[in-house]
Order: structure tokens, then sequence, then C-alpha cells
């Protein structure tokens, strides 16, 4: 029974996706041969190259009947690859950090000589590839693969849609490919984190369409009567940043044949728009998604349940509702009205409480197997990340307070924040999470060396605090120079000083960005070695990709 | 109540979701657009010249917004080192907004006129030149590459679809208004500062042979923040208090 509904459901996503990618090259073709704009061709080319590659791929899976993970057992071929990819994008991502990093520290190197004009990789367009790269490719690939884990064991039910998750994840990377070279030619919206133009906007939104389908799908097919807690967060995910990601880019091509578009709010209300959207992506792409890895990998690499139950419920509902409000911190003592940044300010700081509860919540599961932090170095991966998210979630509402706030503001404090939410949290989360899937995965006994783990750990834990603590005090100094009077009641600094003064900062980031950058070189090389082990998993791990096992 | 229903409902989760996260927005941002004292009154605004808005779209597209802000809070420092604070009515024509969320560079929100354009020139070629302690990239390219200005009509066009007050001539004329703004000497400078109050004119890049995306940067760069009649402006008008 269960093999004949599967074919029925492939059956008809055989018919779909392949519609679906002929339409999208089909709109490629028509832009190279009727766009007069150069970069526009360049783009759609591409496209074809990403999307020509997927569809000589499907029709090799597929080709000689139906592949063998979408007939019985777990789709994991789909997960395999978003671990690869998600490794892939975290490197580079990461190694154009560096760069930026040494681009503001050492100017008259990194742009001496021939690079002066080598426009493509300034600053300004180096900047959102970076923030791209690390968030929506490392991060998004992250979140695509662990929530096609996760929905399946918590259901106990195949993925949903055959090779449905096939075109959401290579549609989704596709996304990367031509948005990320895209900002090397200087195609933006010049909106930040939504910097793709319309064409790649529409492609996303199809992409996300199809994703949530898979997952609500699934969640359909489950032999599970409930609907576990994980899977809260990452709908919450999904179906909220699809609705961030509509409103915010709403905007009018210029014309078909162009890469631009303009905005269809102006000033103020797109402002406010823009950093609803902007702070939302944290709360939902970068808390509420990972926070779905933390309520599986935790109690899952633990072996203890969620610490409680009734916690879950409160931290979810408050948590997705408060978040929301949030946007207008960004937007302090700016021409925003009063009310509005005054209402952003008081839900930012309520958020707090959320926040602490979902990391008590999370350090809270390990009660009785504390031990397992002294033994298991994945899992004080883990169980660090969940402290460094109750770290910046305490700071960004003591950042939001209007007062604090017209310090920090436009510092490079807030460059820290992000970074001990980004490097700290999500990126501990994630490498927890992925140095338990490629084992799980790949069938595995262990990873490759622990050893190794250590050393990714205390190198990256090393980094992370030289990024951060160089970026607070840098931040503040910012501020304090940028306010400060002499004793005539004059500035007391020129701008250039305030810059001046960062220089070692941001030399001491650039070297804490780096060792970050090495530890994850050094995840690559152990789950690399660990695909490649020939020790195999003990029977009962094997049967984890079996359908009728349990959560 | 009990959690159950929505643990047992997949579609009433979706549904529960979708409400909850709605509500912020809805009471935050939805009344922006309607209540009247969101936008100040002010004199001298007008929507910018086809030459400041290809300048905005290679200020755009080369990312300043990540470095530069364009909104001047209301607290003394700010006021005294770069001018009057920032109003709404300032951006009303910024599809899309560019206030920014960094300072890695000073606020250029009223960066026009403050500097000559020999300054600018020199600045956006070698940053370091002019301002030692600078971490700015080189923009030499600017300079050497002519101005596309062949779909300049389309811009214009999506802006007033999406309500920047662009007439038919505006549109009509706007290569020759591009090509006057940048020429003292070309005949379509009245009909150009008859249209847009307060236009600058003149050969910004110093290079009369070409119009380059530098004319156009600098352009857009002088113009910033000069608009408004501060002379006129009510900040304490019953209508302007926020």
């Amino acid at each position: 029974m269960q093999a004949v509904t599967n074919k029925k459901s492939l059956r008809l996503d055989l018919g779909i996706v392949p519609v679906l990618i002929a339409l999208a090259l089909a709109s490629a073709i028509f832009e190279v041969a009727k766009s007069p704009e150069q970069v526009m061709v360049i783009q759609a080319w591409t496209f074809i190259a990403c999307m020509g590659s997927a569809a000589i791929f499907f029709m090799r899976r597929y080709g000689a009947g139906l592949p063998k993970d979408e007939i019985s057992g777990y789709a994991t071929d789909v997960v395999k690859f978003g671990v690869i990819a998600a490794m892939f994008w975290g490197i580079a991502g990461m190694l154009v950090g560096l760069i930026c990093a040494l681009q503001l520290a050492f100017p008259k190197i990194m742009y001496a000589g021939f690079l002066s004009d080598f426009q493509w990789i300034n600053f300004g367009r180096l900047r959102p590839l970076h923030t791209s790269g690390v968030v929506f490719a490392f991060g998004g690939n992250v979140l695509l693969t662990t929530s096609f884990y996760v929905v399946q064991r918590t259901c106990r039910a195949k993925l949903f849609g055959g090779s449905l998750p096939w075109f959401v994840i290579l549609g989704y990377n596709t996304f990367i490919v031509v948005a990320g070279t895209g900002y090397l030619l200087g195609i933006t919206q010049a909106r930040e984190y939504a910097e793709p133009e319309w064409y790649m906007d529409l492609w996303l939104t199809v992409v996300w369409v199809c994703y949530l389908l898979v997952f609500l799908g699934t969640i359909w097919k489950r032999k599970e009567p409930h609907i576990y807690v994980a899977n809260w967060f990452y709908l919450a995910f999904i179906v909220t940043i699809a609705m961030l990601h509509i409103v915010n880019n709403l905007a009018v091509p210029i014309n078909a044949y162009s890469v631009k578009s303009v905005s269809l709010f102006s000033g103020v209300q797109d402002a406010l728009t823009q950093w609803w959207y902007g702070h939302n992506a944290v709360g939902f792409f970068l808390t509420a998604g990972f926070l779905g890895i933390m309520y599986y990998f935790v109690p899952k690499r633990a072996e203890r349940p969620i610490y409680s139950y009734r916690l879950s419920i409160v931290h979810f509902w408050t948590l997705i509702f408060i978040y929301i409000w949030a946007g207008p911190h960004h937007l302090l003592y700016t021409a925003l009205p009063n009310w509005a940044q005054t209402l952003g300010m008081t839900f930012s700081i309520m958020l707090w409480m959320p926040s602490w509860g979902g990391m008590i919540n999370g350090l809270m599961t390990l009660s009785g197997a504390w031990d397992k932090l002294r033994t298991d170095p994945v899992l004080r991966m883990l169980i660090v990340s969940v402290a460094f998210y109750g770290m910046s979630t305490f700071e960004g509402p003591m950042m939001s307070i209007k007062t604090v706030n017209a310090l920090s503001h436009y510092t490079n404090w807030t460059i820290g924040h992000v970074h001990s939410g980004a490097l700290g949290w999500v990126g501990y989360v994630s490498f927890g999470a992925l140095y338990c899937l490629v084992p799980w995965l790949w069938k595995k006994k262990a990873l490759y060396s622990n050893a190794l783990v250590e050393w990714h750990f205390w190198i990256s834990t090393l980094g992370i605090v030289l990024y951060i603590t160089s970026m607070w005090v840098a931040g503040i100094m910012q501020g304090l120079m940028w306010r400060a009077y002499n004793d005539y009641g004059f500035l007391e600094y020129s701008f250039a000083e305030s810059v001046q003064a960062m220089h070692p900062y941001f030399i001491i980031r650039a070297i804490g960005g780096g060792l970050y950058l090495l530890g994850t070189l050094i995840m690559a090389y152990n789950l690399w070695r660990t695909t490649r082990s020939d020790v195999p998993a003990v029977d009962a791990a094997t049967a984890l990709n079996l359908v009728g096992e349990g959560v | 109540m009990k959690h159950e229903i929505f643990e047992k409902h997949s579609m009433l989760l979706l549904v529960g979701i979708l409400v909850v996260v709605a509500i912020g927005g809805a009471v935050e941002i939805a009344p922006l657009f309607w209540i009247n004292g969101t936008i100040e009154k002010v004199d001298g605004m007008r929507p910018y010249t086809p030459l400041e808005l290809a300048g905005r779209d290679i200020y755009m597209r080369e990312g300043c917004y990540l470095c530069h802000s364009q909104m001047i809070r209301s607290l003394r420092d700010e006021v005294e080192r770069y001018g009057h604070y920032s109003l709404a009515a300032e951006s009303m024509y910024d599809h899309p907004f560019q206030w920014g969320s960094e300072r890695q560079g000073p606020d250029l929100a009223r960066v026009g006129n403050k500097y000559s354009d020999e300054w600018h020139r020199a600045h956006l070629a070698d940053p370091r030149s002019v301002v030692p302690e600078s971490i700015m990239p080189p923009y030499r390219f600017l300079f050497e590459t002519p101005l596309d200005y062949s779909e300049i009509q389309d811009v214009m066009k999506a802006n007033r679809i999406v309500g920047v007050p662009y007439t038919d001539a505006d549109i009509a004329n706007a290569k020759l208004d591009l090509e006057a703004q940048d020429d003292p000497n070309n005949k379509g400078v009245d009909a150009l500062q008859k249209r847009y109050a307060k236009v600058q004119v003149r050969d910004f890049a110093g290079n009369p042979k070409q119009i380059t995306e530098a004319d156009a940067l600098i352009a857009y760069l002088q113009m910033l923040g000069t608009l408004v009649n501060f002379k006129t402006y009510q900040a304490d008008a019953p209508e302007n208090r926020r």
C-alpha cells in the first residue's frame, strides 16, 4: 500500500517538476535573446547553466526508473546533497567575509595596484555576497536539509513529493548562484539582506512554495498523531519567510528585459517595511528555523527528552508573536514616527523573555546528562550555541533601549552583536547538526575524529571571542568619539579620526574571523574523512533510516 | 484550551502561525500609510532629475548604503556634525529608501554642496589622496565608464507608477534634461531649471567630452539634503509633531 501511494505521488511530481524547469529555462532563454542589457544576459546564462545542470541531473536520476531511496525508507540523497552544499557555501561565505574584513583593515593593500580598478570585488559589492553567502547559502541549506531530515523522522513518513524536494534544493542553490554572481555585477535592489532583483525574487517564491508543500505534505503523511515541536518552528520559519519575502520585495521592474526594478514603497514606509523584513529574517530565518534544529538535535544527541513541554508551547507562540514587532528598533531617533519607535523598543525588550525561555528549555534538556559535555564535543558545540543564543538575545533587547541605541546605532557594536548570534548561535548549532548528520546519513559508526572536533571547537571559540570583543570595543569607542565634546563645547573628533581609531580592532576582527574559517575547514576535512570511513554503522543506527523506526 | 488541537491539525497550526505573525506588521506598518503626520509638510521637495536619478542608481549599485547612512538622527552631536536632522519628507521619493544601517563612513544625508566637485573627483578616484584615514574603495572606473542612460525613461516611468510625480513632459524630455544638467552651455538648461527647482547645472566630473557615471554620481551627491527649505519648515507645528 505504501509503495503504491508513493508511486502515485511520484508520477504527478515527475510531470510538474519538468514543466517548472522548462518554463524557467524558457524565460531565461527569452531574456538572453531579447534583453539589451549585458548583465541580464549574463544572469540568464548563469541561470541556464545551473538549472540546465539540474535538468540533466533529473534525467539521469529518473531516466532508468525510480531511485532506491524514493521507493522505500526515508529520502536521504537530497539531505546528503544539502549537507555538502551547506559545507561548501559555509566556507565560501566565510572566506568572502574574511576578505571584507581585510578590506576594512588594510584598504591600501586590498585596493592596491590592479585591484584598484577591479570594481567587481569592491567592499560594496562583496558585503552582500558575504551576508547572503553565510545567511542564505550556508544557513539556508542547513535549514532545508535538516528540515528534510527532521520532518521525516518525527513524522515517521517519507519526504512528500518524490522529486519535488530535489527541485527545492537545486532551485534554491540556483537562486544563490545567480543572485550572488549578480551582486558582483552590481545587480542589487539596495535593500539589506533582500538584495536579489525582481526576477530572482520571483524564482525564489516558486521554490519556496514548493518547499512549503514538501514540508506540509510530509506532515500530512505522518504516522505520529502529534506534530513534533521542531516542526512547529520549521513551519513558522517557512510561512513567515514567505510573507516577509513577498511584501518586502514588492517592486515594479522598469521593463521585462532589465535587471532593474523600483520598490513599491518609499522613504519612511519603505524603511519600516525593510526592517520588519530585516529583523525577522533574523527572527524567523536565523532563529525560528535554527530553534527547530535545537529542538531535534539537542535532545537526540543528549538522549534526553525536551526539558519542558509546556515551556516549548509558551516559547513558540510568544516568540513568533513578539518578534514581528521588533523591526523599528533599527530606526530609533530617525524620521520614523515616535509611536512606532516606542512600540518597537517595547516589544524588543519583551522579546528577551521568550528567547531565554527557549534557551532554558534547550540547556535544561541536558539535566542528568551534563557529564556528556566532557566526552562529546559535538554536544558541547550544540550547548554552547544555545548559550550564545542566550547571550545575543540579551544583548539585542539591551541595544533596543533608545538610550543605549543612541550610542550603539550605526557603530561596529551592531556588527559584533550580529556576529555573536551568527557565529555563536547559528554557526555552532549548524555545525553540531552537521556533525550529527554526516555519520547518520552515510551510515558510519562515528565521526572520523573527535579530536578534530575539539580543535574546531576551541579554534573557532577563540575566533568568536576575538571577533565580538574587538567589535564591542570598536563600536563603543566609535559611539563615544562621535558624541565627545571638548571644553569649548565643540565636537572633539572629526569623523576620520573615528575611522582611524578602528584600525587595530579591524585587524583583531579579521584574525577572529580567520580562526573561525580555519575551524570550518577542519570540520569540512573531518566530515569528508567520515564519509570515506570503512567502519559502517551498527544495525541499530542503520535502522534509523527505515520507515517505522521511532523518533 | 488544549494545545493538542494545533499539534494534530497542520492547517490549524499554519493558520495560527499566520495570524500571530501578521498582527505586528498590521499594527505597526499599515498605519504609516494613512496617518497624516507620518510625512511632514515641507517646501522644496521635488523628484530627482534624470541625472541625479541615474547617479542614485550608481550609488545603490556600488553598495554605498552599506557604509554610509542617509539619516541624521535627532541627537545633538549628529545635528552639529551633519546638519538638521533628517525629515521623512526628504526621502519620500526614494524607492527604495537609503537610510542605511552603518557608518563605516560618514552620513551623507546633507553632503550636498559641502565639498567642491574637485574634492569629490579626487575622493572618488582615490579616497586616501584627500582623507588619509579613509577605508573607502577607489572608484576610478566611474570616470572612465560612459553613463548608460538608454533606459532612464523606463526608470522614471516605473517611479511614476509607484507614486513619484513625474509629468509626461518630465519623461519625454528625460534624456535632453540629463544631457543639459551636465553642460551649462546646453540650450536645454532653461527648460531643465523650469522643471526641477534648485537644480545644479555644471560639468560635474570635469570631462566635457562625455557624460560618465562619475558625472551622475557627483550630481546626486551634490544635491543630497539641499532641497527642503528649512526657513519655512515649522518643526513645532502640530501637523509636523510625531
